[in-house]
């Protein structure tokens, strides 16, 4: 909001987008534009590529440019054509770059259906402030369904999605189809009492409530409060799956998880087939891994205890005790040689010593040995007398003889 | 063994594959001795095996709630 006083004689000079960021700040603070229902007929209807809409409201005596944006137009259930009476909420703003205000646009209902909406908007509200919505009612769904209770037309492509669905996701469960209208006056008791009897009857661990896509009008069983409280007093956790994407009943709001489509209700309500077969196939790797491991480190530590076996073993000392005997035997073979060779020695020498005492080597040098008679040596002249016959031993024999004398008397003369 | 592997057959499949969970986990981080790794790994083996039996051959069982009774569905088609 830019004022440029420009020269000292005229009046404030705007630049076009000052003037029009002034003008558009004018429209935003206004309460009343940036929160407008507003009713009239389409025309120039258009949705190019960028996937924006754009078309203008008309009555006798006015129009006014409406835009909604590409991300609103995906939220839009219903999208209207040229000469269709519509109620358009949004927001009046200036589009700078063609200086003209707009209508942004954030919902767009056929009008008739005004009434219907408000009706719904008042029981939300109710419903709500009676503490049906309340995250802290929700009930858990659980993760691996027995039994799950449908609640829909027997003859709708509704049940048929969801079958084909729980077939395809996880055919271990039990289906039990509660068959009910689920359009017109008698749509909302007949909701309401199936509820009620597969609780009693069946008591199903999940229930699915669903119906296909469908005007607001179609799917007006679903916003009734016998509905909501028939709901709200169920034991088995409910699954709604009303509509498309983009319908919204009371049902939605009051139900313990909210599908956008009777399928996706049933895939909220089961676990995958495929997901199942990948992480038992996962499981059954881990099993036999983890049984490979225990036989590999058994292994091992049968190896390790082995090794620590033969490290204290005896037969280990006993080796060692091995090796230490034969070097005993050696050593002791070695002592005893040289004490027979010692004692050899010894023997030899006492041999020769013995040799050296035989009387009979005295006799070689001449000696000779005399006895007498009785074979008494005879070593004193005491021993003998004259005439005595003696008994003479020299070297290589004997002979006899008689003593001549006893003394210096009877000595012979050397010259006789 | 037989008992058991009677039992097995007649596990639903969550049960089954819950007790299979905790086999593993125990094979794992558990200290147990060769026999009896043997045997866990043994009864894993079967409830693994019962499980995919259940995945493959399950058929989907439809029934449909009339008044107060149960009765086989046909109006699928």
């Amino acid at each position: 909001m830019q004022t440029e006083q420009l020269s000292f004689f005229r009046s404030t000079t705007w630049t076009v987008i000052g003037i029009t960021q002034y003008i558009r700040g004018l429209f935003e603070s206004d309460h009343n534009l940036q929160d407008v229902r507003v009713r009239g007929e389409v025309s120039n209807f258009s949705q190019p590529r960028s996937g924006h809409v754009y078309f203008t409201l008309k009555d006798e005596s006015a129009s006014l440019r409406c835009v909604m944006w590409r991300n609103t137009v995906m939220e839009q259930s219903f999208l209207p054509k040229d000469g269709d009476a519509v109620e358009v909420h949004g927001s009046i703003t200036i589009y700078e770059a063609g200086g003209q205000y707009q209508l942004y646009a954030d919902e767009i209902l056929p009008l008739g259906r005004g009434a219907l909406y408000q009706e719904f908007l008042r029981l939300k509200e109710q419903l709500q402030s009676e503490g049906l919505f309340d995250e802290s009612r929700k009930r858990p769904i659980p993760q691996w369904p027995h039994t799950i209770g449908i609640i829909t037309s027997p003859t709708g492509a509704a049940l048929r999605d969801m079958l084909n669905t729980l077939r395809r996701r996880y055919p271990l469960v039990n289906v039990v189809l509660a068959p009910t209208t689920v359009q017109g006056d008698d749509a909302p008791p007949g909701i309401a009492a199936a509820i009620k009897a597969l609780n009693n009857i069946i008591k199903p661990d999940v229930i699915l409530l669903a119906r296909g896509g469908g005007s607001i009008e179609d799917l007006w069983a679903f916003n009734d409060p016998r509905v909501a409280y028939a709901i709200a007093a169920s034991e088995a956790p409910l699954i709604s799956g009303v509509g498309h994407q983009t319908d919204f009943t009371i049902v939605d709001f009051v139900a313990d998880l909210r599908a956008p489509t009777p399928t996706a209700a049933a895939e909220l309500a089961t676990p995958d087939r495929a997901e199942l077969m990948v992480s038992l196939s996962e499981i059954n790797q881990r099993l036999v891994r983890g049984m490979l491991a225990i036989i590999e480190n058994e292994r091992w530590e049968a190896r390790n205890v082995h090794h620590r076996l033969e490290r204290i073993s005896p037969s280990g000392r006993i080796r060692t005790d091995k090796q230490r005997l034969d070097e005993y035997i050696i050593r002791i073979g070695t002592a005893i040689n040289h004490v027979i060779k010692f004692q050899q020695t010894r023997l030899t020498g006492v041999q020769q010593h013995l040799s050296s005492l035989n009387p009979m080597a005295i006799l070689d040098r001449g000696f000779a040995v005399i006895s007498k008679a009785d074979g008494k040596v005879v070593r004193t002249i005491g021993q003998v007398k004259k005439g005595e016959l003696i008994n003479v031993r020299v070297t290589d024999g004997e002979f006899g003889a008689k003593v001549s004398g006893v003394g210096s008397e009877n000595i012979h003369n050397k010259s006789d | 063994m037989a008992e058991k592997i009677k039992k097995i057959e007649e596990l639903p499949y969550e049960v089954a594959f819950t007790e299979l969970g905790n086999i593993v986990e125990s094979l794992e981080t558990g200290e147990h001795t060769l026999e009896e790794a043997m045997a866990l790994f043994e009864r894993g083996q079967v409830l693994a095996k019962h499980c995919a039996m259940l995945l493959d051959k399950a058929e989907l069982k439809v029934k449909q709630l009339s008044d107060d009774s149960l009765l086989e569905f046909r109006g699928e088609e």
